[in-house]
């Protein structure tokens, strides 16, 4: 690298990616959660053959269908952006994680996609049996796509599968089972899955709360009701058992992660008596906690399952980093030289010999005179060694609260449907006006708790884009500030507007629920030259 | 030849059909997308058009997220470096793009004529300008971009944006993907639609047809007369890296090689001419579905006839053209290719198989929806 990437064009394309990623994620989840009730609910109307149930699917379906179309339309955004504003990161490891991207599309999203223009129009083209084939597919698909996009990002948290290659400096896919059995990419995949099923539940359960709030459809509300709170405490439990799961993963592979997420800034080495934060104010400047309030006794086996390992603290872990930095240096340099002349073997030995820590030597540009590695010479050597091993460290303010805000989340939606699958189950869920307010009010929650956990899981990763081996600031394209605020105010303005409709058009047709008269028509005209009729007049999706 | 070799010309190959299939599809639907204010003088008529492709139109995108996907693992390099090189009309492809699945969506749900003829707007725009741009964008690498890498496989840009967007020839070829896009979506609209849509979208394909076919022939003369690019040296086998490995030349009339080395690949070009022709023909006979296949023809016709005039080059660089991006140097490496081809050849057929049965089920001609039934598109 000659030169490094304008600091500021590097922090609008990060903020641009987290908006445009943090935006997509609002309706990932639901997807993901509501194909499989909607699947549920079809396979009892097959069962049963009650019509109530196929009423019902279809209902829900149509918020469904609100919110799956911006999934898909803001998913673009997501494939794009690597190459429009991440050149180097595209180049670095495009040769293996754009292979899963593609075989997402392969393999799950064409099947969603191309299934759920059927599962919407298709309901008097084929047979019942078809229906829910093509129902579950959808929901197979887009599940499916969760996989391969969380195996995509596993390696982004830990690098397997690949190996980096001198001779065209990136890193080349070598082994395809490392790649879809990388640990973090199977528990992250479950998590987030369920973490959908909750984010469904959550949605039906509070909506069908407001029905019966107002004395709408009460036979469809009560049993959407139930059907989401069994989903729901299911999937609480799982996602909690699966998050725990993840943190332990990270907590080995990334601990630079796990010590910023519990603010732990010295290693305690009475692994006993450590003690674990509940609430803290991080300061990176002092390297301590302002204010901590903790509990003794519970910090390792909560993280490490076990009664004996250290958990190194953050001052230990920047100490431990600078020996890999002081390699990296050296990696770097022979890695330039011999990419100028591919005769020089000595070169190329040098490299091979520091290789596993070049991410470090990229991480030290930034810091050494002129941003070239070669002027760092033995008396500025341990400033940029320094500064270079406190950049290591994620911002620990963020990474602790992101992360307290997600489990207090989940822990609440938890005991909520606890509380109200009893009730139901009781058939005394409508004596408890108060909870089902709760719920109502409790229906942005599951989102909050996701959109915390991709802040947690991503800026734990920073500062790198590949753990260990590419610096996010090395990672962007080469933009001009001009580019990005265009973008920037693009996105924006097409976003507002996006979420503007998605909510106006949620609300509605929750407010307006299902209806049961089948005609509707008379009822108050809309206004404008074509209305003067309801807009919601018939429960079947049949087509004129 | 050494496998790696073949895998990348099959690799080429498959980029070819990737791009064909999605002028096809996605084509198709911004035809529609383009001419639904002009087709559709009432509310029915618009949510006729709109039905015709409503059950297919979310498949039909895939093709385009699929294309992105395999560019980037199967092309690395040349995904990263021509999406952000184009930059900005990446991000207003971008923005249409994703202004089209909410359009669908919401455009029907709520009866207030603003509210619909905005969205229709929305139509308009995103079915126009992708098509603009991705036939602008062929034709600027037709003509080579500015860029050239660092040591460490990053780009630097050395051509400002203005210059790309505006010159006649990437314009030229933009009309060309539109007038074809129209082409295709007025004869899907002929198909599945009826009455007054029916005569309407005729003339549109129509039209749409007779223009295509001029253009080609004039940006046809352009491109043999043009500077062209020509690889003096560069292994086929080289590691995939454009810093170093090849040299190139720039001659007037080099996109012209290929064909004359080899005069059988005329047959490429020929056979785009020959679709746009008989497509004509077949729409103002009134058969609209011979005349949606030979819309298909033509486009494998145009995009294979700048792939051929092209090949191998897939990215070249005015700036320094010695790191053009090629097939040799572009592709990914050969293990993730193999993994590539093996998840390639089970699950296209797969995919074909159940689009054509989705396709089969919601066959059939369109009426136009009630205006409060909202099931519909």
């Amino acid at each position: 690298m000659d030169m490094l990437i304008n600091p500021t064009v590097v922090e609008l394309s990060r903020l641009q990616f987290a908006l445009t990623a943090l935006y997509h994620f609002l309706f990932v989840p639901l997807t993901l959660g509501m194909t499989f009730i909607l699947a549920t609910m079809e396979t009892v109307y097959v069962i049963t053959g009650k019509q109530i149930y196929k009423e019902m699917t279809q209902f829900w379906g149509k918020l469904f269908g609100i919110n799956f179309a911006l999934g898909v339309a803001t998913g673009l955004t997501m494939e794009f952006e690597f190459g429009t504003n991440w050149s180097m990161y595209s180049h670095f490891v495009g040769d293996i994680f754009g292979t899963p991207l593609a075989i997402e599309g392969l393999m799950a999203f064409f099947m969603e996609s191309t299934f759920v223009g059927v599962m919407f129009f298709g309901w008097d083209r084929i047979s019942r049996k078809a229906h829910l084939v093509v129902t579950y597919l959808v929901a197979l698909g887009s599940n499916l796509s969760a996989l391969w996009i969380l195996i995509a990002n596993g390696f982004m948290q830990d690098p397997r599968g690949g190996t980096f290659d001198p001779n065209t400096m990136r890193m080349q896919f070598s082994s395809f089972i490392d790649l879809i059995f990388n640990p973090d990419a199977q528990a992250k995949f479950v998590h987030t899955s369920i973490a959908g099923f909750v984010t469904g539940s959550m949605f039906v359960m509070g909506v069908s709360a407001y029905y019966m709030l107002t004395n709408k459809r009460k036979d469809l509300a009560l049993r959407s009701f139930r059907i989401a709170t069994l989903f729901g405490v299911i999937s609480s439990i799982g996602v909690i058992t699966l998050g725990d799961a993840l943190g332990y993963i990270d907590g080995q592979k990334q601990p630079t992660k796990l010590a910023a997420m519990e603010a732990i800034w010295n290693t305690d080495y009475n692994t006993v008596s450590a003690s674990w934060n509940l609430i803290a104010i991080p300061s990176r400047s002092e390297q301590k906690n302002l204010f901590e309030v903790s509990i003794p006794y519970i910090l390792t086996p909560l993280l490490t399952h076990s009664e004996t390992t250290v958990i190194p603290g953050i001052i230990q872990l920047e100490q431990e980093a600078k020996p890999k930095i002081a390699n990296g240096i050296k990696a770097m340099i022979a890695l330039k030289e011999y990419n100028l002349d591919h005769s020089n073997t000595q070169a190329l030995a040098t490299f091979k010999q520091y290789e596993n820590d070049m991410g470090y030597g990229f991480l030290a540009m930034q810091f050494a005179p002129d941003q070239d590695l070669k002027k760092i010479d033995a008396t500025n050597l341990p400033s940029v060694l320094d500064k270079t091993a406190k950049d290591t460290i994620p911002n620990v303010w963020v990474e602790f609260w992101a992360f307290r805000l997600m489990v207090a989340a989940g822990f609440f939606m938890l005991a909520l449907f606890a509380f109200a699958a009893y009730f139901s189950l009781k058939n005394e869920i409508e004596k408890h006006p108060a909870l089902l307010k709760l719920a109502m009010w409790s229906i942005p929650l599951p989102w909050v708790a996701c959109e915390f956990g991709w802040i947690t899981a991503e800026n734990g990763r920073q500062p790198w884009t590949v753990f260990g081996w590419l610096p996010t600031f090395v990672s962007a394209s080469t933009h001009s500030v001009g580019y990005m605020v265009f973008s920037l105010i693009g996105f924006t303005l097409l976003y507002s507007s996006f979420i503007a409709a998605e909510l106006y058009l949620m609300f509605k047709y929750a407010r307006l629920g299902p209806q049961d008269d089948h005609h509707g028509h008379g009822s108050a005209p809309a206004g404008g030259g074509m209305a003067g009729q309801p807009v919601f007049a018939k429960p079947s999706m049949d087509r004129k | 030849m050494d496998a790696y070799v073949y895998l990348k010309i099959f690799w080429f190959l498959i980029l070819g059909i990737l791009l064909m299939g999605l002028a096809i599809m996605v084509g198709m639907d911004m035809g529609v997308g383009t001419l639904m204010r002009f087709v559709g003088k009432t509310d029915g008529e618009r949510r006729e058009a709109l039905n015709i492709v409503g059950p297919h139109w979310d498949g039909n995108q895939v093709w385009f997220i699929l294309g992105g996907g395999a560019i980037f693992a199967a092309f690395p390099t040349l995904y990263a470096t021509s999406f952000s090189v184009f930059y900005i009309v990446m991000i207003l492809l971008l923005f249409s793009m994703i202004m089209r699945p909410v359009a669908f969506e919401y455009r029907s749900k709520v009866p207030s004529h603003r509210w619909r003829d905005s969205w229709d707007w929305v139509f308009l725009i995103s079915g126009a300008l992708p098509m603009i741009v991705y036939g602008a964008a062929m034709g600027n690498i037709l003509e080579g971009v500015g860029f050239h890498f660092g040591w460490d496989g990053q780009y630097y840009q050395t051509e400002s944006f203005i210059w790309y967007l505006l010159n006649p020839f990437a314009v030229l070829c933009g009309v060309l993907s539109l007038s074809l896009a129209i082409y295709q979506g007025g004869t899907m609209l002929m198909i599945r639609g009826s009455g007054a849509l029916y005569d309407r979208a005729r003339n549109y394909a129509s039209v749409g047809g007779i223009v295509a076919l001029v253009i080609f022939l004039i940006g046809g003369f352009m491109v043999s007369g043009m500077k062209g690019f020509q690889l003096v040296s560069g292994d086929p086998g080289m590691p995939a890296n454009p810093v170093s490995g090849q040299t190139v030349t720039l001659a007037n009339g080099a996109w012209m090689a290929n064909y004359a080395a080899h005069p059988i690949l005329w047959l490429v070009p020929l056979l785009g001419l020959a679709g746009m022709i008989l497509g004509v023909l077949a729409l103002r006979a009134n058969k609209p579905t011979l005349g949606w296949w030979m819309g298909a023809v033509a486009w494998i016709g145009v995009i294979g006839a700048v792939g051929t005039s092209m090949f191998p080059f897939l990215m070249p660089s005015t700036s320094n053209p010695d790191q053009s991006i090629t097939v040799w140097n572009g592709t990914g490496s050969e293990y993730n290719l193999v993994w590539m081809t093996i998840f390639g050849l089970i699950f296209l057929p797969i995919i074909i198989s159940y689009t054509t049965w989705c396709f089969r089920v919601m066959r059939g001609k369109v009426a136009a929806p009630d205006t409060q039934d909202d099931h519909a598109y």
